[in-house]
């Protein structure tokens, strides 16, 4: 690009004024705005801080967060074992054991025989839910999740199924009805607080 | 007799490194809460719940047992002996400033001299001295850190404090003129019977301020400490106690800086219509107290103010603002002041 381009824009550096160059007057504007801002705090509680083991933070709904399997109506896993979610994700942090499906399962020819996430390896970036064909993963928006080991940060198909659980009320199954209540509950997702 | 007045000194003396140091680690709560509060956030107000102390008043507790407990790690190549000196020259020459500072009425009349050296007629030059001497422990903690952001944090501050005591020394020469003293209790004295210096200084007020924050480090002055640039400045090295240490001096510094300035501007224990030197006893010393306490933590609180709503200065700016707008401003105030003393002492008297 040319220097006498006539597309380009010169800018000018703004010309102080005689009040702007004796500092105070933008000094007490300042002033003005930091003192807005503190006694709203002090005042009209207007801080954005959430206390959060008292207050939960509710997140958007498109927050990603711990995965769950979700259940058909007959409390069935929806996942048919296809692998997808497991080659799309970048962390490698999906683990499926397939396996074919039970005599009574007319609807697929394989299921999941086992369905480790490991939630430490995951970036939470939401690429399993987005190639699953059958609307089996999703990311909820459960984000407390904690451990004392990293055993127990590596979520096998029961506990991820139990997530659904947990949050199949608050979350609705994006593209499908939920299954009736109490279809085949399994233990619930132990909150981290209490 | 003069064993009794020996140890009234060393109670006095006793009573006010207790207080400040107090008060430090309380101010040390009151910033991180105005932190908060000038970012919309809600601040430290867990510490002490448990127990039912409401506001985290247990919060400095809390900070001093982590300063004190923490790891004290000393790097293989530092400079020893001053690497351990630096942190005790910040806190003993912000601590020695306090000697002639008058914290209530102090007189002949008065039942205690509220002042560990009552009427040292040079006491304000003392201040100025001690207050100097800090940027020592500020210059040797970077040169014997060995770290080239420690240094270059040193070498700021020298650069800086050498600057800004020109502006700081002649902003009060006029208030000093005026009344005719050195001493602080003298200067108190005329402005309760004549006008707040604030009033007849205003110029020599806000260059005397805007020095001060320079002279203790602080934002929007606070380029040896910058801690996006220099990762902390001069106390890089340090942790623990002797990383407290500094913060100590930095805060007590501020305490200091506070009381100079409600002394020469804003009247001291001197409120219109409430207070005057004339009064003895008890009720109007302790009245005077609370003044003059008030006024200091309003200064200290409006210095945290200022903290968070200034970004921190270039280089070259804050030169050119000490050599080309302070000074300049300062000696013309001071000859104004000059002119306009000699001819009230000639014509109206």
């Amino acid at each position: 690009m040319r220097v006498d381009d006539p597309k380009l824009k010169k800018i000018e550096p703004p010309t102080l004024s005689l009040g702007d160059r004796f500092y105070l007057p933008q000094v007490a504007a300042g002033l003005a705005v930091t003192a807005r801002h503190i006694l709203g705090v002090m005042f009209r509680d207007t801080a954005v801080t959430v206390q959060y083991p008292e207050v939960q933070h509710v997140p958007s709904p498109v927050y990603r967060g711990v995965h769950r399997l979700n259940k058909d109506e007959e409390g069935r896993v929806k996942c048919v074992a296809c692998m997808l979610c497991a080659t799309a994700c970048p962390a490698h942090c999906i683990d499926i054991v397939g396996a074919t499906a039970p005599e009574g399962w007319p609807d697929r020819e394989k299921y999941p025989e086992s369905f480790v996430i490991d939630e430490l390896r995951c970036i939470y970036c939401g690429m399993c839910e987005e190639a699953c064909p059958v609307e089996a993963i999703e990311l909820t928006g459960l984000y407390d999740i904690t451990g004392l080991s990293r055993e127990e940060m590596i979520f096998d198909k029961t506990k991820l199924l139990s997530v659904f659980d947990v949050t199949r009320d608050a979350e609705p199954m994006k593209f499908t009805t939920p299954p009736p209540a109490g279809t085949g509950a399994t233990q619930a997702l132990e909150s981290p607080v209490s | 007799m003069t064993l009794w007045v020996l140890i009234g000194i060393l109670i006095k003396i006793l009573v006010i490194v207790g207080v400040t140091q107090g008060t430090v680690a309380y101010l040390i709560l009151v910033e991180r809460k105005i932190a908060a509060y000038a970012q919309d956030r809600i601040g430290p107000n867990r510490c002490g719940r448990e127990v039912g102390v409401p506001f985290a008043l247990l919060q400095p507790l809390a900070d001093g047992a982590k300063m004190l407990l923490k790891e004290d790690v000393i790097p293989k190549y530092v400079s020893k002996p001053l690497y351990l000196l630096a942190p005790w020259i910040a806190i003993v020459t912000a601590m020695i400033g306090f000697a002639v500072v008058p914290f209530g009425p102090v007189g002949p009349n008065q039942i205690i001299d509220f002042q560990i050296a009552p009427n040292v007629n040079m006491g304000l030059l003392y201040v100025l001295a001690v207050g100097s001497l800090a940027v020592y422990g500020v210059i040797l903690a970077g040169w014997a850190s060995n770290n080239k952001y420690a240094f270059i944090g040193g070498l700021r501050s020298s650069a800086q404090l050498i600057s800004y005591e020109i502006p700081l020394g002649m902003s009060i020469l006029g208030m000093l003129l005026i009344a005719g003293s050195l001493d602080m209790n003298q200067i108190i004295d005329w402005q309760a019977k004549h006008a707040w210096g604030v009033l007849v200084q205003p110029l020599g007020f806000i260059l005397f301020f805007t020095s001060a924050f320079a002279e203790t480090n602080r934002l929007p002055f606070d380029l040896p400490e910058s801690e996006q640039e220099l990762v902390g400045g001069f106390h890089t090295e340090y942790s623990a106690m002797k990383f407290g240490m500094f913060f100590l001096g930095e805060y007590l510094h501020i305490i200091t800086v506070s009381f100079i300035t409600v002394i020469l501007f804003f009247g001291g224990w001197h409120l219109p219509f409430v207070t005057s030197p004339e009064q003895t006893g008890l009720v109007s010393a302790i009245l005077k107290v609370a003044i003059i306490t008030t006024k200091v933590g309003l200064s200290i609180i409006f210095i945290m103010w200022i903290r968070w709503t200034l970004p921190r200065f270039r280089y070259d700016q804050l030169m050119d603002l000490a050599w080309k707008s302070m000074i300049p401003l300062a000696l013309v105030n001071l000859v104004a002041t000059a002119a306009v003393v000699q001819l009230v002492r000639t014509y109206w008297n």
